[in-house]
């Protein structure tokens, strides 16, 4: 299996790993990255799925950058998820996976990750000079409007977790 | 016998009530389609529900050739200035139809991106609630509109279409002054407007 | 509006910009192409989106999870099931529970409805665009009996919302069966008629052939799914190759195109709208009586009669409602084959009653993308039936 591959080739890069419900997690961090999607891009993984990004604000390390992949020809999928702080970047794989491109853009728009290497790192989803980044859990579910939340109790809860 | 001739040739009647007939039975929409209530008016245009019955079949994509605005889905704030100039280019007489409950007051979407209600923007006439609305409701919203124009007069001034367009140049200068986007000076009005107690910014 | 492509002075002067939306007579959806043209030929593309980003994603971490099945079905609008599908899959697998038999084969059978309307919708506004208005009038006559089969299942013709967490809303009711054999057949005869419009028809072909085109290297490398995916020549479709709901017990085909362009696209989505019809038939053969929602209080709400006459399931029922489900603290992702593509949802839990982040994976978005790759160096006209044949629904590529 791909673990094992990651484990033989580039030992020490995997800080991490899950297996929760048939899916397969690995961490690894922002500095393996290119070499590890290099070995995945060898190894059959050359379909990248998704590219999201997970707020965790307790943690130093408060971002999760997460990528999901899938080898075509064996239908296998692997997570990879490469803890950020605030304010650091992380490679981009927009010169390897020409998916990459707006799924990273999404990701600074919503999240305020930055990408090394992008070719255009603009916001996707919100306009050209809004203010703030709308994912992160300090961010307010109405965006700071008041009369967005007016007469709305719950189950909203003005963003608040319930 | 000529008097009879007359009389069966000639109608008598007010210039209001005849230029209101022509205008209530000749609206040809504008399709403001964004989201899935735009399924729906296309379910509408064709032939089981057949809006054509009113005389609204010519559908106008262009603001310049039509009466009605009929918008279809949730506006966001992204979204905003388009509609603002869109509904600028039309011509008057002009008349708008918010369809589906995203339009007429943001719906189920109460976050930083969606536009709560289009009536804070532009000025409406009718609202049609529904999540998509069938195409019965679109239609009955259509002909309630229909029952306001027939009741409407040349002489009276259309006091919110006045007030939107002044709104429109306060935008363009506000956006001047601060050289901001459009929509983070729609947004920066909207906010400007909810912290007075106001919900529209016209 | 802002200038995202060059400005006037950057130009020279035989270049001249167009802008496609964001609203636009195409009825795909709001999105916006600065299109760069010198005389009729594409130069440049820009495609911008984010005109109907409503801000799901960030709602459902203040929603609980059963709440969140509405803001599914207006993703994909033009078959919603399919996203209803999908989302309660992916909760049923952070669970770890089975639904039982008669939920997944009406299960099979929604989606596939759901998969022929998306279908209908696409080919027909396709066609629409290129001029074809007619196969477009006889189309949408099937979507009406596809509306009145989910209302009398769901109550609603267009947002059915229609599965619950553990099975479905309720069981289909006694009209449902011999309509869908009675739409099998209607169906059947209008893909025909259709087809007698389009596929030999040298408009057509000219329109179509050749635009578009895309190598299976540079769609995976895109990361395309569905239907675009399988034109270019990939066999790959979630249903045939990591089956759920019982898909593997189904005999069906999956249609692969060759060059990728417009034509392609359009043959695979009309063979895979048979295939469908192909799969109700089996469905409803084989459909067997029994409960449609999981059999465990702590994830079903009991039925009202049980609510009012049993104390137990009284409880359950606050407890479901007030406290939510107890959700397991982790991760999945779990995909569906939905009509555009592989429709993902990635669910992080933390154990509470809310889910910590949700995350929808469009499978529009890639082939968006890859717009500009695909009509540099066309004419503006091919522009708009790559669109139509891209399918971007802007409910799901914006959320």
């Amino acid at each position: 299996m791909i673990i094992e591959h990651i484990d033989a080739q580039l030992p020490g890069t995997i800080t991490d790993r899950h297996d929760f419900r048939g899916d397969q997690t690995v961490v690894i961090t922002r500095e393996n990255l290119l070499a590890v999607v290099d070995l995945l891009h060898r190894e059959g993984f050359q379909f990248l799925v998704d590219i999201t990004a997970v707020d965790w604000p307790e943690r130093e390390q408060r971002f999760d950058v997460v990528y999901h992949w899938l080898n075509l020809a064996s239908q296998e999928r692997l997570r990879v998820k490469v803890p950020v702080a605030d304010g650091e970047s992380v490679a981009s794989l927009a010169g390897l996976f020409k998916t990459a491109n707006w799924f990273e853009r999404e990701v600074f728009d919503l999240f305020g990750i930055r990408f090394e290497g992008h070719p255009d790192l603009r916001r996707l989803l919100t306009w050209g000079d809004f203010q703030g980044h709308a994912l992160r859990k300090d961010f307010p579910l109405d965006g700071g409007d008041v009369f967005c939340m007016e007469g709305c109790t719950a189950p909203y809860n003005n963003g608040e977790r319930s | 016998m000529a008097e009879l001739d007359i009389n069966d040739a000639v109608l008598t009647t007010r210039l209001d009530a005849v230029v209101n007939w022509g205008r209530k039975n000749s609206l040809w929409p504008m399709p403001f389609g964004v989201a899935c209530c735009a399924i729906e008016f296309m379910s509408m245009m064709s032939s089981k529900y057949d809006l054509s019955r009113f005389g609204a079949e010519a559908m106008r994509f262009s603001p310049r050739q039509s009466d009605m605005m009929l918008i279809l889905g949730t506006i966001t704030n992204k979204m905003a200035p388009v509609l603002r100039t869109i509904y600028a280019q039309m011509a008057e007489p002009k008349w708008v139809i918010s369809v589906g409950v995203c339009a007429s007051s943001g719906g189920m979407y109460r976050t930083y991106a969606t536009l709560q209600g289009v009536d804070r923007i532009i000025p409406v006439d009718v609202y049609v609630p529904g999540c998509p609305p069938r195409p019965e409701s679109i239609i009955y919203g259509v002909m309630k509109l229909q029952e306001q124009i027939e009741k409407e007069s040349l002489s009276m001034r259309k006091d919110h279409i006045a007030r939107f367009y002044e709104s429109l140049e306060r935008q363009d200068a506000l956006q001047a002054a601060k050289g901001l986007t459009s929509q983070q000076t729609i947004r920066e009005m909207l906010m400007d407007a909810g912290e007075r107690g106001v919900g529209t910014i016209f | 509006m802002e200038s995202i492509a060059m400005t006037r002075q950057q130009l020279d002067g035989d270049k001249m910009i167009v802008n496609m939306g964001p609203s636009h007579p195409t009825t795909h959806g709001t999105l916006r192409i600065v299109l760069e043209l010198e005389g009729e030929t594409i130069t440049k593309a820009t495609p911008e989106m984010g005109y109907l980003h409503r801000g799901v994603e960030k709602l459902g971490e203040s929603l609980s999870y059963q709440q969140f099945i509405p803001l599914t079905d207006r993703l994909n609008y033009c078959s919603s099931i399919m996203n209803n599908v999908g989302y309660t899959t992916a909760v049923e697998k952070l669970l770890d529970i089975q639904i039982p038999k008669r939920a997944q084969q009406i299960r099979v059978l929604v989606s596939e409805l759901a998969r022929i309307a998306d279908h209908l919708v696409c080919v027909g506004v396709n066609a629409v665009d290129i001029g074809a208005f007619t196969a477009f009038l006889y189309l949408f006559r099937q979507r009406e009996t596809i509306y009145d089969l989910f209302e009398m299942a769901a109550g609603q013709r267009l947002h059915t919302s229609f599965t619950r967490i553990g099975g479905l809303f309720r069981d289909i009711p006694e009209g449902f069966v011999p309509l869908t054999e009675r739409f099998l057949v209607e169906c059947e005869a209008s893909l025909d008629e259709m087809e007698n419009l389009l596929t030999h028809n040298p408009i057509w072909h000219d329109r179509t052939k050749g635009i578009g085109a895309i190598s299976p290297e540079d769609a995976v490398n895109w990361g395309y799914t569905g239907p675009c995916l399988r034109a270019a020549g990939v066999p790959q479709d979630l249903r045939k190759a990591q089956p759920y709901l019982g898909y593997e017990t189904y005999d069906f085909d999956i249609p692969i195109g060759t060059t990728g362009d417009v034509f392609d696209r359009y043959l695979v989505r009309t063979e895979e709208m048979r295939q469908s019809l192909r799969i109700i038939r089996q469905v409803l053969d084989r459909l067997e009586p029994g409960p449609v929602m999981v059999d465990d209080p702590k994830i079903a709400l009991p039925s009202k009669e049980k609510v009012y006459t049993r104390m137990e399931s009284l409880i359950h029922h606050f407890k479901l409602i007030m406290h939510g489900m107890e959700m397991p603290v982790g991760e999945v992702y779990s995909a569906t084959e939905a009509a555009n593509g592989e429709l993902g949802f990635y669910i992080v839990s933390d154990g509470g009653k809310n889910p910590y982040r949700i995350r929808v994976r469009p499978p529009c978005l890639p082939i968006f993308s890859s717009f500009e790759d695909q009509v540099k160096g066309g004419l503006i006209a091919d522009a708009v039936a790559v669109l139509g044949a891209m399918n971007v629904i802007a409910g799901e590529l914006d959320r």
